[in-house]
Parts: structure tokens; C-alpha cells; sequence
């Protein structure tokens, strides 16, 4: 990637610096004091009893926490994927597609990302309710592919409108069957978006409470549901410890995916 | 273009298209149906009536949807001055620096935000951290027991919304031509001048949208005035909450949750109008 910096500018960028720093540190305050208490001997997080790792310990044994742990992967998980199919497949053949009023039904498809998540969560509640259908992962589900797909939508819509379009032609000039040039040249040119609609969309719904909270069982719980239980509760020594496990977890995620990357791209210079 | 192509485009669509209008059109149209219905009991009736509009428009429920109103207004402003600066700041950073602020930006998505929030709950609590750190440097001599008042709340507020404006301004600022910066301050504009007939101007897009991505979630987060508010803050979201899972009034909190959709849509196409003329 090129670098607009000039030497000169450079020096000048040093003091612009200072302030998103300020703002990445605050950022991370909250976040590191979750990460000490959880070393917190104590259950109390107003008396610091003394550093100790039992909260790790009970964490690896309750089973509760655990379940529900899977099952925010799970649902994160499903809805992405069938929300990236159906988007995805939807953002190819909206141009040519003749259903009546696909314009209002496409505006209508985007309208989860504006509604405030509380509505969102109320009317399909309601709705659900009407249909009868049985609260629980089902319900989990359907409620996180309706946000999960406009993500993804937006993402593959904006890649397509500055594709290349040749590519797919001159592939099919070049005799591949419609099969083989989707598979060979468009799909692979649409998966950057793909994945980060889906990462995107994974995010969104393994973080979600308010709309979970309205939709979910009695007995399906998943990790924010968990989370915000135990903090109305106040006692949450054994998730200060989750989180900042799942915390280390990311951060070691990007560290391998840049180490990963960062080899790619010296290989890719030396070759040339 | 075949005839057999239009058929599978359209198939393509399909998907998507019925799941709209089951699961997004469906639920919406029976909201509103629903805020004209009856409560009977536990249950509703299919009657027609105004009442849940007269009770959502007037007394307790149009105090307590004027102050969410407030605090979402609030919480916006203080996310504009504090995460417009910030995205921007960020766009002019060599991109080593860019890089590295965005990638710190984008892992606290992974830790859950009830969490973080808690995180604030140890700061604020009396005689918690902030309040020792601040007794320690001798600024304040008793504790300000910020936890359970209203800028506690503004604070949780900020602190969940602002990478939503930090994105959208950084998007918009990065691809910005730094050369039109420099001629305006060659032909003599000065800083000020510069910027507000260069960057903001240009960099207004990503502000709009940042507004747009900070206040709509705003109305709804009802969550952040239950944990750093304790229950002083009543807000129309935890409203609609009590409506459903403790009183069972399912058409009073449609019409509720219907006046806020209103409310929030007008005033985000009042501010996109707003972005238009000025330019």
C-alpha cells in the first residue's frame, strides 16, 4: 500500500497521534480493569482480596456457563452462514430478477439496520408469538438472520458495482460453463466481502441481548444473556474470567492472522 | 439475455425476498395492528381503539419518551465531538499507525459490551477507583459516587458508541485528498478556515452516517440506564421491556415501540435534509 506521508508531514502527524492514543487507552480501561479483577481473590470487585486463579478453576467447571458459550457460537455461526447465502445469492441476481416491487422488498431487507434493536426485538416477539412458533434456538436463529443479512448484503452489493465485469465474460468467451465461471471468477472476486459481511455479522449477533432477550426460551440461554443476568445480579467473578480469556483468545487471533499475513507478503515480494 | 436466465435471477432473489416479507414486513405490519388492538387481561382483542396512542402521548410514558429522547440527543452530541476528532485524527496517521488504532479498535467487539460496561461499574462505584485515584491526587476530598447518576450513564453511552462514528469518519477521511488541504493553506486559508471549508466539508459524508449509526441505537439502548443508572433512569426501552415481560401489554408496547420508530426516522431524515442544504 502506498503512503501519502511525506517526510515532512510525517513529523507533522506526531502530535495528531496523541489523541487517538488517549482514546485507544480509554477504551481499553474498562476492559483491562475486568481483565485484574478477574485474578481477584475476592468476589467482591470493591475489595481486592489478593491475586488467585480460582475463578479460572470454577469457570472450567460450570457447566451452565459452557452451554451457553456454545450456543452463542452456534447461533453466530448459522445465522451468518444462511444469512450469507441468502444475501449473497440475492446481491447476484437482484439486477435481473423480476419479482413485483423488489426495489421496496431491497429497502425493506436493509430496514433491521435502522430500526433501535429494542423494536426490532419487540415486534418479532409479538410475531412470533402469533405464529406459534416454540421460543428457543429456532427463534434465536430467524431473529439473528434478519440483522445478519443486510450486513452481508451491503458488503457484496458494494464489491459488485466495482467488480470487474469482463472477467466473468472473458471466462465464459474462454468456454467456462456458467457453473465453472461463477465458481472460478466471480465467487472467489466476492469473497473478501463475503468474509467480512459474515465476521461482521458473527460479531453483531454473538454480542447481541437486547433482541436475544426477547425472542429466547426459558431454557436456551447464550453468553450476553448469561452476562447480563449475572451483572443485574452484581456477582460476576467467573465471567470477569471468561471474557478475558476470550480476550486474550482475539488478541492472539489477529497477532497470528498479521504474522500469517506479514509472511505473505514478504514470500510474495521475494518472488518478485 | 435468455429467458431461463430472468427465471433463475429470479430464483436467486427469491430467498431473501420471502424472507423480507415473512420476517421483517410480517412483524412490522403486525406491530401496528397490534398498537390498535385491546388489552384484555394477559391477552389482546382484536377491537379497534386509540388508547394505547392516548397513553403513549400523554403523562408518565411522554415524560419518560422525552427523557430517552434527551439522553440519546446527549449521548450523540458527545459522541460527535469526542469520535469525529478521533476517526480523523486517525485517517492522517502514517499507515503503520492507522493499522494499528483500527485493529485496537475492532477487538473489543469480541468482549462482550455488557462486560465492558461493567468494567466502568468498578471505576465509578463509590469509593471504587475513580474515586480513590481522585481522593489520592487531592482534586476531591469525599467520593463523587458517580455510579447510578446520569453522567455515568452518558459515559456507558459514549463509550458503546463511539466506534460506530470512529469507523464512519475514518472511512470517509482516509480516502480524503490531503492535497486540497495544502492548496487551501498555500492560498493562505488559515487552519480554522481550511478546515471548515475543506475537511468538513468533504468529510461530511462519514459524519452523517457516524449520526445516523449513533442515534438510532441510542433510542433503544436500554440496557447501559439499567446497569450504570441503577432504576432512577427509566427509559421508553426498558418501558417496552416492562410492558412485555411483566405486564403482558403487548398493544401498549407496540404503540409505544411505533411512536419511537416515528420519532427516530424523522428526526434522521430531518438531519440528513439538514446535510443536504448546507452543502
Amino acid at each position: 500500500m502506498k503512503d501519502k506521508m511525506t517526510p515532512k508531514s510525517r513529523r507533522k502527524a506526531r502530535p495528531l497521534a496523541i489523541y487517538p492514543l488517549i482514546m485507544t487507552l480509554v477504551t481499553y480501561l474498562p476492559i483491562f480493569v475486568v481483565a485484574v479483577y478477574s485474578f481477584n481473590e475476592s468476589k467482591l470487585s470493591s475489595i481486592w482480596g489478593g491475586f488467585s486463579l480460582k475463578w479460572y478453576e470454577e469457570l472450567f467447571y460450570d457447566d451452565a456457563i459452557f452451554e451457553a458459550l456454545l450456543n452463542s457460537v452456534f447461533l453466530a455461526s448459522a445465522s451468518s452462514i444462511i444469512a450469507a447465502i441468502i444475501a449473497t445469492s440475492a446481491a447476484l441476481s437482484i439486477e435481473k430478477a423480476r419479482l413485483p416491487l423488489k426495489g421496496a422488498v431491497e429497502k425493506l431487507s436493509l430496514m433491521p439496520l435502522i430500526i433501535p434493536e429494542i423494536i426490532l426485538g419487540m415486534v418479532l416477539l409479538a410475531f412470533f408469538t402469533l405464529l406459534g412458533l416454540p421460543f428457543g434456538m429456532l427463534t434465536l436463529l430467524i431473529a439473528h438472520t434478519t440483522f445478519c443479512v443486510p450486513y452481508i448484503y451491503n458488503q457484496v452489493k458494494a464489491r459488485l458495482s466495482v467488480m470487474d465485469k469482463f472477467a466473468i465474460e472473458a471466462a465464459r468467451d474462454l468456454g467456462a460453463s456458467r457453473m465453472q465461471a461463477f465458481f472460478t471468477v466471480t465467487l472467489p472476486m466476492l469473497a473478501p466481502a463475503i468474509v467480512s459481511g459474515m465476521f461482521l455479522s458473527f460479531a453483531m449477533s454473538f454480542d447481541d441481548v437486547i433482541i436475544s432477550v426477547f425472542v429466547t426460551g426459558v431454557r436456551v440461554n447464550t453468553l450476553p444473556i448469561i452476562v447480563y443476568t449475572s451483572l443485574k445480579t452484581g456477582v460476576t467473578p467467573k465471567i470477569n474470567a471468561l471474557c478475558t480469556l476470550m480476550l486474550a483468545v482475539t488478541v492472539l487471533c489477529y497477532i497470528i492472522a498479521g504474522a500469517i499475513k506479514g509472511k505473505k507478503n514478504t514470500s510474495a515480494a521475494l518472488k518478485e | 439475455m435468455s429467458k431461463k436466465r430472468k427465471i433463475s435471477s429470479s430464483l436467486g432473489l427469491l430467498p431473501m425476498y420471502l424472507f423480507t416479507l415473512v420476517f421483517v414486513l410480517g412483524p412490522l405490519i403486525f406491530m401496528i395492528a397490534l398498537s390498535f388492538f385491546e388489552q384484555d387481561g394477559w391477552s389482546y382483542r382484536a377491537v379497534f381503539t386509540l388508547d394505547n396512542y392516548k397513553n403513549a402521548l400523554t403523562g408518565t410514558y411522554l415524560e419518560i419518551l422525552f427523557s430517552s429522547l434527551r439522553l440519546a440527543v446527549i449521548s450523540t452530541a458527545a459522541v460527535i465531538i469526542l469520535g469525529y476528532p478521533f476517526g480523523l485524527c486517525t485517517a492522517f496517521l502514517p499507515k503503520r499507525m492507522q493499522k494499528f488504532i483500527m485493529t485496537t479498535q475492532m477487538i473489543p467487539y469480541w468482549v462482550n459490551s455488557l462486560l465492558r460496561l461493567y468494567g466502568w461499574i468498578i471505576i465509578f462505584r463509590a469509593n471504587g477507583l475513580l474515586d480513590k485515584l481522585l481522593m489520592w491526587l487531592g482534586i476531591t476530598e469525599e467520593p463523587l459516587r458517580l455510579l447510578y447518576t446520569y453522567p455515568a450513564v452518558v459515559v456507558g453511552m459514549i463509550y458503546v458508541l463511539i466506534p460506530f462514528m470512529f469507523a464512519s469518519v475514518y472511512q470517509v477521511a482516509e480516502r480524503l485528498d490531503t492535497s486540497l488541504i495544502e492548496a487551501a493553506r498555500d492560498l493562505g486559508a488559515s487552519p480554522i478556515r481550511a478546515f471548515l471549508s475543506v475537511t468538513l466539508p468533504l468529510t461530511l459524508p462519514g459524519l452523517k452516517t457516524g449520526i445516523i449509526h449513533t442515534f438510532i441505537p441510542s433510542m433503544g439502548l436500554f440496557f447501559i440506564a439499567d446497569i450504570l443508572g441503577g432504576n432512577k433512569i427509566v427509559l421508553t426501552g426498558s418501558l417496552i421491556n416492562d410492558l412485555l415481560n411483566k405486564a403482558h401489554d403487548q398493544p401498549q408496547a407496540a404503540a409505544l415501540a411505533s411512536v419511537m420508530m416515528v420519532l427516530t426516522a424523522a428526526i434522521c431524515i430531518l438531519l440528513l435534509r439538514r446535510a443536504k442544504y448546507e452543502r
